[in-house]
């Protein structure tokens, strides 16, 4: 066994509560449903897991057309045929037409791994439904070859929702659930620094100030987050930007340089800047 | 134990249930969350709450819940023995807080803060209860948090009040019974596809033929599926003007999402029950009517029509001319309703009130007779039962 407890990595702040929610996941063997704001780091969290507790990772990104089943394995008839037509002696043994899903492969891992699960609200309702046993019970049953797989270790499994759809309550009751909040200014605050160790302070304190206030905005339809801020002072400083600019007290220079980063909508743009626009009308 | 809490919880309307309060008490028993306030409701939520929508919901609950916990551990504190503070103190304070402590003084000091920190929260929280919002450190808190604190408490009275609410609660099955929501929206929308969809098994499902005959390691195996005929038409007429226009809104929604399925889908509004006159829209009710008859001669015999209402009035707004209570109607509904009835075979009401209500409403069982029982309810399982009796072939 390597490390069992997880605080957070040198490129990965965690909140007190979120490390104890994956802590006590880890503990029980429970999966863990995360969901949050967008860019608020929920599918690097698997990452980090994975990378702090030296784990093998499998992830499953989920789409609209992914069925449970996929992660699980698929049975590749079309090629058993044409094979069958050629008269390849593979035909006969089933097996060879088996192809793992990542499901199967987080089960049959060496070491107790971490299976993520992407965006399962993306599928259909009855995805999350289609795994109950197969979470509850970490093992699944193939019929074509009458094998039952079994997790070897129980993996930790983190799941992520960005709320598109609600899911059924019955998987809900497997989950532990946590909701990353936005991080307030003093998290935010140590992101950055882990993120950009070598960012000038002044600069810093500026760039947090703007986009808090572009944040609070109202009425934005994609509020800024976490990874938007983080790509927005790495082009400040790629432009080396003065931290004087920053501050939007100065009418002339209300509007943040390179906001094109930070809101990623037409219709927030524009909003944006008429508030801009209507402030200083105000003055 | 967090028994009493748990049924707060649910009354609060927090979705618990057993598993959850055991997934809690398990990790307690793990020591995830380890004598700390702030652990002990970070685990509790993680365990109990699955929505952030009911967040706040758990944290109005917490508060007072555990508040209860506060004033019991106020009376505690005065008679605290020295033992139990230093072994409080051991636990709550970390090996630099007890270096540090050392270089002041003597353990007996650390002790000292420690009851004057208590003290400091017994005045401070003994009006209120929004300490957990600000969510602090305080010892105080986790005493009254912790397990040891709880039982520390007179934990007869504790269990006998659980019982209480225990006997007090009655069991409510919700489960697949549920009035439609925007949760199951969805399943009825693949109820009412399926319903969609019909005809004989005449068109090759290629897909499925291919599929198939590799599995037979290369023997054909001809797959038919129904073939798609969107042949289905719709009339739709919703109840409006009273405690059901959410139910109503709610199956326009369903019925305009799933409309690409149907051929024809119309609809119209009738306020409690049908007479002369029908409208097409809410605003222009009284400007734009459109009489019963035309639409009786407008649309033939092979619509389905739907009717969705509570049927719920006065008997005498079926069975009287002039019932209506909105207008003088020189017919009877129910002439109007034998009119449907006898134009279109396939014809349901759809009711979204609670089933086993409906003995007691007169009016209900009236019109339940007036469409031959062909009356069921806005659930899922309810709505199956409709699709089925619109799908069966009429005898003629």
């Amino acid at each position: 066994m390597t490390e069992t407890r997880f605080v957070g990595t040198d490129r990965y702040i965690t909140t007190a509560d979120l490390g104890m929610a994956v802590n006590a996941a880890i503990t029980l063997g429970r999966p863990l449903l995360i969901k949050g704001e967008p860019g608020t780091g929920k599918t690097q969290l698997a990452l980090e897991v994975a990378g702090a507790l030296g784990r093998p990772i499998f992830e499953w990104h989920v789409k609209s057309t992914s069925k449970a089943q996929q992660g699980l394995y698929e049975y590749d008839a079309v090629s058993r045929l044409r094979d069958s037509q050629l008269g390849d002696p593979k035909v006969a043994d089933i097996r060879n037409y088996i192809l793992r899903g990542k499901l199967w492969e987080a089960f049959d891992s060496e070491t107790q791994p971490v299976l993520l699960i992407d965006e399962i609200d993306k599928a259909d309702i009855e995805f999350p439904n289609d795994l109950l046993r197969e979470i509850d019970r970490m093992e699944f049953y193939v019929y074509e070859t009458r094998e039952l797989v079994q997790a070897r270790h129980r993996p930790i499994i983190i799941i992520t929702s960005n709320n598109e759809k609600e899911l059924p309550d019955a998987f809900l009751r497997r989950c532990f659930f946590h909701y990353i909040r936005f991080p307030d200014a003093e998290t935010m605050e140590k992101i950055v620094a882990v993120h950009y160790p070598n960012l000038k302070k002044e600069l810093l304190a500026e760039a947090l100030g703007a986009f808090y206030k572009v944040r609070e905005t109202p009425g934005l339809k994609k509020k800024p987050s976490t990874s938007e801020l983080l790509d927005w002072i790495k082009l400040l400083l790629a432009e080396d930007v003065p931290p004087e600019v920053l501050r939007s007290d100065d009418p002339k220079k209300a509007i943040p340089p390179l906001y094109g980063a930070l809101l990623k909508n037409e219709q927030d743009v524009h909003l944006f800047e008429q508030l801009i626009f209507l402030n200083r009308r105000a003055r | 134990m967090l028994i009493r809490f748990f049924f707060d919880l649910r009354a609060a309307g927090v979705p618990v249930s057993i598993t959850e309060l055991l997934s809690l008490l398990q990790a307690l028993e793990a020591r995830v969350a380890y004598c700390s306030a702030e652990e002990f409701y970070w685990l509790a939520r993680l365990t109990l709450v699955k929505d952030e929508r009911h967040f706040d919901r758990f944290d109005r609950v917490f508060a007072e819940h555990f508040a209860g916990a506060e004033r019991l551990f106020e009376k505690i504190v005065a008679q605290v023995p020295a033992e139990w503070l230093q072994m409080m103190a051991e636990r709550l304070f970390t090996e630099e807080e007890r270096a540090k402590a050392q270089a002041l003084g003597s353990w007996d000091k650390l002790l000292e803060t420690l009851r004057e920190r208590l003290k400091e929260q017994k005045e401070r929280h003994s009006g209120g209860n929004k300490w957990i919002g600000t969510g602090g450190t305080s010892p105080f808190g986790s005493g009254g948090y912790n397990p040891e604190g709880i039982r520390i408490g007179d934990q007869g009275q504790r269990q006998r009040r659980a019982v209480k609410v225990w006997e007090a609660r009655e069991y409510r099955n919700f489960d697949d019974r549920r009035e439609l929501g925007t949760r199951n929206l969805k399943m009825a929308l693949r109820r009412l596809r399926k319903f969609a969809r019909q005809g004989a098994a005449d068109e090759l499902d290629l897909d499925g033929t291919i599929d198939a005959t590799a599995r037979n390691a290369g023997w054909l195996d001809l797959k038919l599926r129904p073939e798609r005929r969107n042949a289905v038409k719709v009339l739709l007429l919703l109840d409006v003007g009273g405690s059901m226009d959410d139910h109503i809104r709610l199956c326009e929604e369903l019925f305009s999402a799933a409309r690409s399925e149907f051929k024809h889908l119309e609809h119209f509004y009738f306020h409690n029950f049908i007479y002369e006159t029908l409208w097409k829209d809410n605003r222009r009710r009284h400007a734009e009517k459109s009489a019963t008859f035309d639409l009786l001669r407008t649309f033939n015999s092979d619509y389905r029509v739907i009717f969705v209402g509570d049927a719920a009035m006065s008997p005498y707004e079926i069975l009287q001319p002039g019932g209506s209570v909105e207008h003088w109607n020189a017919e009877a509904g129910v002439e109007w309703m034998r009119r449907f009835t006898a134009h279109f075979p396939k014809l349901i009401w759809l009711n979204p009130t609670p089933e086993e209500h409906w003995g007691w409403t007169p009016s209900i069982s009236l019109t339940q007779d007036l469409v031959e029982n062909r009356m069921f309810p806005l659930t899922l399982e309810g709505l199956d039962r409709a699709m089925a009796a619109l799908r069966r072939k009429v005898l003629s």
